[in-house]
């Protein structure tokens, strides 16, 4: 039993004693371990704290009861997809095909997302087009949706229901065994928080303990270099390792848009054809790449900001050569900037134990 | 800053001494307001007129804004004998997200006459330090080009005169590179003069945005309009026309 698990008997005890004295008749609170993320240096010494909601805090019992909701089946309509079919540790929490299928077979217009540090995600804004606010309000929405798992609240809440292990399971984590479905969306959140990605060698070669190789270093100059690759408004830097401004732009991939992003849910059209940036982290575990997946490989993404950009009305102004069509990398650059995003693969991440099926 | 809280606390004491003595005198103390507004040669600007080709330059571009951020530092009081009152060490204006447009005081300021300065950017000492949410709101600038944090990132769209086909323009300012490895410090120190601080008293800064392009280098945006932050001749016209940019409002 660690520490704080004693503390907190202590405290629950504590309680009990004074409500008895005050003779209130009031049963003793049930408190279930508190489990505050544990932040990586990495990210203390460069940017703020994670953004945890205050009514749903971190807690062992909640976080592994939220793993075992994120693997399970019984969300879906026919009991065939999880939240995993679609968001598996292997690729970084996506998956490997361009458009996901549900379990009616039917696909998407956009490629799944990869879920990692998505408590630094400040602005707390999920999809591509941003329309979700919070990870919890973000998991009511695939259970539903037709083209995911296809299922209805209720139905979902009553399978969990009929099985008593769960009971158990969300009376520890919530302190009522009845299942409701904010209690869900909230243990499956703080699993989701646990997701935490900052092992890469360049995270090490932050801490110290990795020496970037010249190709690796050179990368990053390219990356950081207004006159060459131009990449850090967007993507983070050295001071920002998210690797992501989490805010919403247009990358000149297209010159009309059939999917509008942004501009679909702000209603304003200066918005058409904006996505979040996502993070280049572990990119080797998350192809295809972009909100439609357009592109298999990273050699196509960098040749895209090299020579393929698309002028549109709506571009970003931070896509500076859009109208030279790109900032024309050299091969010698664009190889070393490949080698740089790769040293973002965090392969610890992918494995954790505590993150696979339970 | 215990310093000016310091001097405060004499300052209230010797004051409050006076009084004691019957002098006809009073002095109170008071949170005041900064805030920082936008405009364009007297042009309101706020995120709703973003996006909108709504302004002509001196030299006959017209351009819109599509972001617009700006870091003011050291923003402090000067009182005649030569003391001063820190009102904030740092603030990242964002006017796109509408962040930090303003800040009130936590400490009271003892009412009277003062003039007021500020730093545009950051000095060559604050620029090396680590700020927490600076980085979180991706504001470094290039390790190569000096590093630090950006001091202004001006974004939009504009057209040459006598031309319908928009252009994409960037008019980031930091620290200034000379030549590889060697950065040339790139702040300016803005004096606004006079203030007079009564109750709650509100201060305005204002930015003009059409000074950046006229005075006292007239900024040709066809010419000067991406890859401007290695550019060291851009950076210190920046510094220049940012000069007059800044006035005190009524
Ligand atoms: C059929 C595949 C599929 C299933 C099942 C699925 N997702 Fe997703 N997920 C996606 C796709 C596709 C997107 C991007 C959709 C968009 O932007 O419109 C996405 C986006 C997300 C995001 C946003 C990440 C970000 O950074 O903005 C989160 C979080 C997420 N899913 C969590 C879940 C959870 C939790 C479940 C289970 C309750 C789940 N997903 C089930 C395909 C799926
Ligand atoms: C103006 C901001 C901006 C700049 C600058 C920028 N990106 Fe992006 N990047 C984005 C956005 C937005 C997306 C997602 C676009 C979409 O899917 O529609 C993206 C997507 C990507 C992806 C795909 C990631 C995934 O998981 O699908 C990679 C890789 C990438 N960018 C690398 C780079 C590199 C390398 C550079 C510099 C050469 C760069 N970006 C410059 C905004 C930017």
């Amino acid at each position: 039993m660690n520490m704080k698990k004693i503390i907190y008997i202590i405290l629950t005890l504590l309680l009990t004693i004074s409500c008895s004295k005050d003779d209130r008749g009031v049963a003793a609170v049930y408190v279930p371990t508190p489990a505050p993320l544990q932040i990586p240096q990495v990210f203390s010494d460069n940017i703020l704290p994670p953004i945890i909601p205050p009514g749903n805090p971190q807690t062992l019992e909640g976080v592994a009861l939220g793993r075992k909701l994120f693997y399970e089946t019984l969300l879906s309509a026919d009991n065939t997809q999880s939240c995993a079919s679609c968001h598996a540790p292997a690729n970084a929490f996506t998956d490997d095909t361009q458009f996901s299928e549900g379990i009616d077979g039917l696909l998407g217009a956009r490629n799944s997302m990869p879920i990692f540090n998505a408590a630094w995600n400040y602005d707390n804004k999920f999809f591509w087009d941003g329309r979700e606010f919070g990870l919890e309000m973000q998991a009511t929405n695939p259970v539903e949706n037709p083209i995911e798992m296809h299922n209805t609240w209720q139905n979902a809440v009553q399978a969990l229901q009929n099985i008593s292990e769960y009971s158990f399971l969300f009376e520890q984590a919530f302190g009522s065994s009845q299942i409701t479905k904010m209690n869900v969306v909230k243990a499956i959140a703080q699993f989701e928080r646990t997701l935490i990605s900052a092992n890469s060698k360049f995270d090490r070669h932050l801490l110290g303990t990795y020496t970037l190789t010249t190709a690796e270093q050179n990368g990053l100059n390219v990356f950081m270099d207004e006159a060459a690759g131009d990449c850090f408004h967007c993507h983070g830097n050295p001071n920002n390792p998210l690797w992501t401004d989490n805010k919403f732009h247009n990358n000149a991939l297209d010159a009309t848009f059939t999917d509008l992003g942004l501009g679909e849910i702000t209603g304003d059209p200066n918005n058409n054809g904006w996505f979040k940036a996502p993070s280049l982290r572990n990119l080797s575990f998350t192809a295809p790449y972009m909100h439609d997946g357009r592109f298999n490989t990273l050699q196509e993404v960098i040749n895209h900001y090299s020579d393929g950009l698309q002028s549109s009305t709506t571009n970003d102004p931070l896509m500076k050569n859009v109208s030279a069509g790109g900032n024309h990398l050299t091969p010698q650059q664009k190889s070393d900037l490949l080698a740089f995003l790769l040293s973002l693969n965090d392969t610890e991440f992918i494995n954790n134990p505590n993150f696979q099926e339970p | 800053m215990k310093k000016y809280i310091l001097l405060f606390a004499i300052t209230t004491i010797l004051f409050s001494c006076t009084k004691d003595d019957g002098v006809d005198f009073t002095t109170t103390s008071t949170p005041i307001t900064v805030t920082f507004t936008q405009n364009f040669d007297g042009d309101a600007i706020t995120v709703n007129e973003f996006n909108n080709l709504s302004y002509t330059n001196a030299h006959g571009e017209t351009l819109s804004l599509t972001r617009l951020r700006y870091l003011i530092s050291k923003i402090q009081l000067h009182k005649a004998d030569g003391t001063t009152i820190l009102l904030r060490d740092y603030n990242l204006v964002d006017v796109t997200n509408a962040t930090n447009l303003s800040f009130t005081t936590t400490d009271n300021i003892p009412t009277g006459n003062y003039t007021l300065s500020f730093v545009f950017g950051f000095d060559e000492v604050d620029n090396q330090q680590n700020y927490i949410p600076l980085n979180t709101v991706s504001w470094n600038w290039p390790a190569m080009l000096g590093g630090g944090y950006h001091f202004m990132q001006m974004e939009g769209k504009y057209t040459a005169s006598g031309s319908t086909t928009q252009e994409i323009y960037a008019y980031h300012m930091g620290t200034a590179r000379v030549s590889t490895g060697v950065f040339e410090v790139n702040h300016f120190t803005v004096n606004l003069g006079a203030v007079t601080i009564a109750e709650n008293q509100n201060i305005e800064i204002k930015m003009n945005i059409a000074e950046w392009y006229k005075n006292p280098f007239m900024w040709d945006l066809t010419q000067l309009n991406n890859t401007l932050m290695p550019n060291y001749t851009a950076q210190k016209h920046m510094q220049e026309n940012g000069a007059t940019v800044f006035s005190l409002g009524n």
